[in-house]
């Protein structure tokens, strides 16, 4: 099955990349921009057990919020928001497509990301096939 | 995504079981009025009576296995509330099977073969009915030869499917109770005070994560296997408090949920010899168990373990309970559950109150500690301290959570100290203690005792 594992910071990070423009100097380590290309060293063990298991289906690392806009669609009029539509205790800061064998697997490979050690969170999405 | 036939599964599923508790009561009325021989009349009652039996005994294992061939819990279901239909309609002629269970299965899986047949036809969904074709000759029962093994592993694979931690921990218990022990919806719903829809709805939502998320039907592998096992142990325990919660006056459903715990526990440890905690569990349901009906008193009041009537304690559940936690420990691999039933097992084998073992209670509370190290557990400690060296030992102990606050909410720790300071003769520091506890409790049982308590040591409350 394909999941996409969101990988989600906590909303203080999101303040920080406002001042630099950037992802928070931590987050920045886990959400580089290819996989295992981080300074964090767990992103490399996430990055690897996911060769291992032959599971990677692409992915990217997100600008922040603050380069999010929000689009709905009401009465015909297309209505912008500036800004993320997520929680706002945390922000998605990257995202991965795996492809494993069920929940379980998907759950071990986002039990490594540094997203889920360190203070943020993995979201495990199943792929609507 | 087939939510309205899984609406239809659920309200057809019950059907088996209800009918065949009423058949059985039908049975006998019509032995009453009618010209029926009173043989014949005894005899179908005899085998109605097999089919309910069958039910509460093999219900599990035909949705396990079926759900194991199919991958279609709602199809799984429907096909066993057929199956057992077919048995209370055949039985009576053809005599019951050798084995019921086999039999009960043979005929889910004949029923589901022919439903993914006629969804194929037609609809290029062949792969469904190829599911089942490898099954296709009839079932011959042989000497010994349907692999029980395989079934056992079903409803470990069921159960362990049922508690996954990615599903909400109503949705485990209600699942549980629904897909391995056969309750219906309403008697879910009515055993967990929610309305029916909802409870409906519950299953439907579980079911749907289940397939959609790709939650594995399977036994963890060895890696995972202490942790899920803990999480299943967990729900059980769960399901086993809610009927033991329940008071006399609540639903007959909502008190059998503690006989439910049970036979699913002792299901579990079957299936899982090598796990000293399975026994572990069930030995402690069945020393709490065997204290039940002596825990409150004709109004609804509580009564204190020190006051219960111990010769209404049921001796045969305290038996196999404590011959249970000795094997357990034996092992020597203690866990929580083995912990928390030899505590139990040291007041029901005390003849009076005065005869318990508190310093050996206190002891394992300390072992308890070592693995379940909650300021409850530290809370637990204290009260038995305070029986085995003395009230001011227990005080200590309660004074130091007290500082760290961690049970600042908690009416049991002001009510402990309370009951320290009552045994010191301490009676108005006693009533003040009694009143914070007051303010703190919400069951309304433990606020009538409070109050009584409060009272006694000459409190206004």
């Amino acid at each position: 099955m394909k999941y996409v594992l969101f990988l989600c910071a906590p909303a203080g990070d999101e303040e920080t990349a406002d001042g630099l423009l950037d992802a928070g100097p931590r987050t920045a380590d886990w959400c580089a921009d290819g996989p295992g290309r981080g300074a964090d060293p767990r992103l490399a063990a996430y990055a690897d057990e996911v060769r291992r298991r032959a599971a990677g289906r692409g992915g990217a690392r997100l600008r922040t919020g603050a380069d999010a806009t929000t689009v709905r669609v009401r009465d015909a009029e297309v209505l912008l928001s500036d800004g993320p539509f997520t929680r706002a205790d945390a922000y998605i800061a990257a995202f991965d497509v795996v492809e494993v064998a069920d929940l379980d697997e998907a759950i071990a490979l986002a039990a490594r990301h540094p997203a889920a050690l360190g203070g943020g969170a993995v979201e495990v999405r199943p792929v609507w096939e | 995504m087939g939510v309205s036939g899984t609406g239809e599964g659920e309200e057809g599923g019950p059907a088996a079981g209800a009918s065949a508790e009423e058949a059985v009561a039908d049975a006998s009325a019509e032995e009453a009025v009618t010209d029926a021989s009173a043989e014949e009349a005894v005899a179908d009652a005899s085998v109605e009576r097999v089919v309910a039996d069958a039910f509460r005994g093999e219900w599990g294992q035909v949705v396990a296995t079926l759900i194991r061939l199919t991958g279609d819990w709602d199809l799984a279901e429907e096909c066993a509330q057929d199956a057992f239909a077919q048995a209370l309609d055949r039985w009576p002629r053809d005599g019951v099977p050798r084995r019921p269970g086999a039999w009960l299965t043979t005929t889910a899986r004949n029923r589901a073969r022919d439903v993914l047949r006629r969804r194929a036809l037609g609809a290029e969904k062949l792969k469904e009915a190829a599911v089942l074709a490898r099954d296709d000759e009839p079932y011959h029962p042989g000497p010994d030869g349907d692999g029980d093994d395989d079934v056992s592993d079903d409803r470990l694979r069921l159960i362990f499917t049922c508690c996954h931690p990615a599903l909400p921990i109503e949705a485990r218990v209600a699942l549980t109770l629904r897909t391995l022990a056969g309750l219906t919806t309403p008697e879910i719903a009515r055993a967990f005070l929610v309305p029916e829809a909802t409870m409906a709805q519950r299953l439907v939502r579980a079911k749907r994560k289940i397939r959609n998320a790709g939650i594995p039907y399977r036994v963890p592998p060895a890696h995972l296997l202490p942790e899920r096992t803990t999480g299943v142990l967990g729900v059980l325990y769960l399901l086993f408090n809610e009927g033991y919660a329940a008071t006399e006056g609540a639903d007959l459903v909502r008190r059998n949920l503690c006989a439910e715990a049970i036979r699913l526990a002792r299901l579990l440890a079957r299936l899982m010899p090598d796990e000293p905690e399975a026994l572990g569990l069930l030995a402690l349901l069945l020393l709490h168990d065997a204290r039940r009906e002596t825990r409150t008193d004709a109004a609804g009041d509580l009564v204190t373990l020190e006051d219960q009537d111990r010769s209404r304690w049921d001796r045969a559940e305290i038996d196999e309970g404590t011959a249970l936690v000795e094997s357990a420990l034996r092992r020597g691999s203690p866990g929580p559950y083995q912990i928390q039933a030899a505590v139990s097992a040291c007041h029901t084998g005390a003849a009076t109150a005065a005869d318990t073992d508190w310093a050996d209670i206190a002891a394992l509370y300390g072992e308890l500690l070592r693995h379940v190290p909650t300021p409850v557990v530290r809370l637990n400690r204290a009260v038995a301290v305070g029986m085995a060296e003395g009230p001011q030992a227990g005080l200590d102990l309660v004074a130091e959570l007290e500082r760290e606050g961690d049970l600042a909410a908690y009416h049991l720790l002001p009510a402990t100290r309370a009951d320290l300071l009552r045994r010191l003769g301490r009676g108005q520091e006693a009533a003040q203690a009694y009143a914070r506890a007051l303010r703190l409790a919400e069951n309304e049982a433990e606020r009538r005792f409070l109050r009584r308590r409060l009272e006694e040591c000459g409190g206004a409350s």
